[in-house]
């Protein structure tokens, strides 16, 4: 199963924290802080897999964010290499052309592709039609820009 | 400010987002966020209630503060209250806080499980996965106490939607994983083994984790499912790729879901009915087949896939290791891949073929491609890949090719990273101890290691080589004069010198003929070094000096002068100390007797376990010393005992008896002949009966006459030793009192249960015998 997923910038940043096991507050800065100088300190043209305790990281870049997987030691590596590739495809499906900042102003948006995506640290669902299905339910309703415009900016 | 989201989007989080990132410095973005703290916080107590989309903008809010690595104490209620909304977008955001911010107050606890319990019995599909998402996500105890019964039913129940089921499916499983005795199964065994013949395969690809996991602690009761199992894998993959629509992934049919049966598949052993067998075994042929058609697509998510596939599969075989043919192609397989263009399949396959050298059948198919990865360990730009190879050498290593692998090691050590230092070292030594033919270059491999990586030669590896050196006759003199080469070199480890103080203690006169090694220029030779030592060390080489003594009287003086001196005899260590003033008084008051018995020669180390395997396996975690690897270490053990059998010294003991009567044939009544009864051990284990077969005679036969009338010159030493015991003896007499002690010496891995002595005397010495016998004190080793 799936430890943790963590998305974070080229400069440390984080994006997206999701833990599939409950770890207290600390373990969480701790992880949080081995897995960015580990990650961020690998040569370009390495391999994608790295040991870390008794788990495996296997992380990717896509653009200016990094996305890091940690799995228990029986999972495939090349697999979870195509997870983390289906969820930027969930996320670019959605967005359109998803960047950085779209991750930043609608974090709470992909937290929720995650868990139609992924539960419990397992895959749950690896239809991309059916997941977009389920996201956009929640987005039925169209608003207009004058309409967003006049909600309150506080 | 992004374009317009989707959907109900909420303006007050996107401008307090952007504040934030065009806060210039850390104080500022900490001024605007308790700025926004207070804000909500107002808001929250206020006397107006809030509407359905403020709560939720707020609650969002305090989300990404949190998120963004400060505390929040406050807002669980707000969530909580979202939970109950009816509009979708604010349940979901009360479900993410609360997921997020796990809180044990246990008035919310019952709140959120009341929240969650009306989504489950409601009829809405989405409402009831975001339920158990929630449920999935947080995973508490409470949760599972609330909830286990309910889920299961849920999972089977034959109105419940697709997306429900798979939802409930893998809820369960997390459920399971923290408080697996409250998911009981028991009823639902045979429904959800059946969900792996659902045509909606999503449903399938999320039972399928969850039988893993159950079949994993109850293997009987989910054995109907490798049937299915194998014939769900045949029809993907033998299906063409336009079959399975959306669930192909580049031109792969069902990458996931195939990984996943292939990963249920390994936690059985092959299966018996010939049928499925077979086309299990097709199965596997076909994806070996696949792998070498030419690839479909460019795109590395295409081969990435397949190979994904591929490297379970191989998995899979090797779990089986039954299959020869197969195991041959798998390992010709992974032989591709060592020389890929792709640093990930290089990675991969040196780590499979680990597991593959392991195996009877695929052990020499790997050995052929040693040159490969020797040439990987030296050429490898990622550390990591060059580790893996080290592994896969380490792995690979017999006889036949010990001596170029240990060099190739030894030649990496040089340059190696230096976290995996310590490593490469205890697997240096073990693989040299293993394989050694020739003892001599045992020595020197060791001696090679200290120089390369001395810092990271733990305590075990020089002990080791002590005990081989001192055990083996043959070598001993052979050390002696490469330790004594190697102290020479100008900057020398000081591990060399604690071996090479040591060995030339023992050992030194075996090379003392020589000019050029004479007794003088040894002691000078290793004094050279004594200023640059540690504590530990300058006692090592007192001993050393003091054994220089007895070996070459014409030593003496000029030792002695050195032990004189006040930074040995007033040194601030009082370690050091006592050994400098001891040792020189022993020098000069002991004869040369008593002396010599004093320091004879060390008597050969028994056999235990090699310790240097223990820590290794301590470094790696259990699972990294294949089986094979710990019976040879038991044999070699075996070997190493049955070297050199030399029994202690006797004659010198005679003088310092002098004192006391020599033993009389009474004494030889006296000792312990009763039988020892060992009692089977329940655990089951091999040990068992082999004192009770023999019946009572045995043990005294075993005591063979040369054994104990050893005793009548000496009062302490091993009276008794087999494999599974070892009966030590010590006795003291002063005039008419003697006092005997008998160690019983448990020699397994396993306690003995109910182990009880006796003591006997034959008739006539009861008499004139008064005997105290004292309760056997259990102490453990």
């Amino acid at each position: 199963m799936m430890r943790f997923l963590l998305l974070f910038s080229r400069q440390g940043k984080l994006r997206l924290q999701k833990w599939f096991t409950p770890i207290s507050e600390r373990e969480k800065k701790k992880i949080i802080r081995d897995m960015t100088s580990m990650v961020l300190a690998r040569q370009p043209r390495s391999c994608n897999f790295l040991h870390w305790k008794d788990l495996k990281i296997i992380y990717k870049r896509y653009a200016s964010l990094y996305f890091c997987l940690a799995v228990d030691n029986q999972e495939n590596e090349l697999l979870a290499l195509e997870v983390i590739h289906r969820y930027v495809e969930l996320l670019d499906k959605y967005f359109g052309n998803v960047c950085e900042l779209d991750i930043i102003f609608n974090f709470e948006k992909a937290y929720f592709i995650l868990d139609e995506f992924l539960i419990g640290g397992e895959i749950q669902e690896t239809s991309k039609q059916v997941v977009n299905r389920c996201i956009e339910s929640s987005d039925m309703l169209q608003e207009t820009m004058e309409e967003y415009m006049s909600k309150p900016a506080f | 400010m992004p374009a317009v989201s989707k959907g109900d989007g909420m303006r007050g989080l996107a401008v307090f987002i952007s504040d934030i990132r065009n806060c210039k410095s850390k104080e500022a973005e900490i001024k605007r966020i308790n700025k926004e703290l207070a804000n909500i916080r107002s808001k929250f107590k206020g006397d107006k209630a809030l509407d359905g989309y403020s709560k939720k903008k707020y609650v969002c809010k305090l989300l990404f503060i949190f998120l963004l690595g400060h505390d929040i104490d406050f807002g669980h209620m707000e969530a909580v209250n979202l939970l109950s909304s009816n509009k979708y977008t604010e349940k979901q955001i009360g479900y993410l806080f609360i997921s997020v911010l796990v809180n044990s107050n246990s008035e919310l606890i019952r709140l959120i499980n009341n929240a969650i319990k009306n989504d489950l019995s409601s009829r809405n599909p989405t409402f009831m996965c975001l339920a158990l998402h929630c449920i999935a996500n947080v995973g508490s105890r409470e949760m599972a106490e609330a909830f286990a019964s309910e889920i299961p039913r849920i999972l089977v129940a034959g109105d419940t939607m697709d997306s429900v089921k798979q939802s409930a499916a893998l809820c369960l499983l997390r459920l399971y994983k923290t408080s697996p005795d409250l998911v009981l199964m028991g009823e639902w065994t045979s429904r959800v083994v059946h969900l792996l013949n659902d045509q909606h395969m999503g449903v399938v690809t999320a039972a399928i984790s969850l039988i893993t996991c159950l079949s994993q602690k109850n293997p009987d009761e989910f054995k109907t499912c490798v049937s299915l199992a194998v014939s769900r894998l045949s029809r993907i993959v033998s299906s063409a790729s336009t079959d399975l629509q959306d669930y192909t992934y580049y031109f792969v049919p069902a990458p996931w879901l195939s990984c996943k049966l292939l990963r249920l598949l390994q936690c059985y052993p092959p299966p018996e009915d010939g049928a499925v067998k077979g086309r299990l075994v097709e199965c596997l042929e076909t994806i070996l087949n696949k792998a070498q058609e030419p690839p479909k697509s460019k795109k590395v998510q295409h081969s990435n896939a397949k190979n994904a596939i591929l490297f379970e599969a191989i998995s899979l075989i090797i779990h089986y290791d039954s299959e020869p043919n197969l195991l041959v192609r798998a390992c010709n397989q992974l032989g591709q891949f060592l020389q890929h263009r792709e640093t990930n399949l290089r990675y991969l396959a040196l780590e499979s073929m680990c597991t593959l050298a392991s195996s009877e059948f695929s052990h020499e198919a790997v050995k052929t491609h040693i040159e490969t990865v020797i040439n990987a360990l030296k050429t490898e730009r990622d550390v990591s890949v060059r580790q893996r190879a080290a592994d896969l050498l380490y792995a690979m290593c017999d006889r036949s090719n010990a001596k170029q692998i240990v060099a190739e090691m030894l030649s990496y050590l040089e340059t190696a990273d230096y976290s995996i230092r310590e490593e490469m070292v205890l697997k240096v030594a073990i693989l040299a101890e293993k394989y050694a033919v020739d003892y001599s270059w045992y020595v020197d491999t060791i001696l090679n290691l200290i120089r390369i990586a001395g810092d990271y030669v733990s305590e075990e590896v020089w002990y080791r080589v002590i005990q081989i050196v001192i055990n083996r006759d043959d070598v001993q003199g052979y050390a002696a004069k490469t330790v004594f080469e190697a102290l020479q070199a100008p900057a020398c480890h000081e591990n060399m010198v604690k071996v090479g103080g040591y060995i030339l203690g023992e050992f030194g006169n075996l090379i003392a003929g020589d000019p050029r090694s004479s007794p003088l220029v040894q002691f000078n030779l290793l004094h050279s070094k004594f200023h640059l030592c540690s504590v530990p060390t300058r006692a090592l080489l007192l001993s050393a000096y003091i054994k220089f003594i007895n070996l070459f009287p014409e030593t003496k003086v000029t030792i002695q002068e050195v032990l004189r001196c006040d930074s040995q005899i007033r040194n601030s260590d009082v370690e050091l100390q006592q050994r400098a003033v001891e040792y020189l008084k022993l020098s000069s008051i002991a004869s040369t007797d008593v002396l010599a018995t004093v320091l004879e020669e060390m008597p050969p180390f028994p056999e235990r376990e090699s310790s240097i395997l223990a820590k290794l396996k301590k470094k790696k975690g259990p699972g990294a010393v294949s089986v094979t690897e710990l019976e040879d270490s038991k044999r070699e053990g075996g070997e190493l005992n049955g070297g050199a059998d030399r029994g202690p010294d006797t004659s010198a003991l005679a003088a310092s008896n002098a004192s006391t009567p020599s033993p009389s044939a009474d004494l030889l009544g006296i000792r312990s002949a009763a039988p020892i009864n060992v009692a089977p051990v329940s655990a089951g284990s091999l040990l068992v009966d082999v004192f009770s077969e023999a019946g009572p005679a045995a043990p005294s036969a075993a005591v063979n006459d040369d054994g104990f009338l050893r005793f009548v010159c000496k009062n302490n030493g091993v009276l008794f030793e087999n494999q599974l015991l070892q009966i030590g003896i010590k006795s003291e007499y002063r005039q008419n009192l003697g006092r005997m002690y008998l160690f019983y010496g448990n020699k397994t891995s396993v306690q003995f249960a109910s182990f009880t002595t006796t003591v006997s005397y034959p008739g006539e010495l009861q008499s004139h015998i008064l005997s105290a016998l004292k309760p056997p004190n259990l102490q453990m080793r």
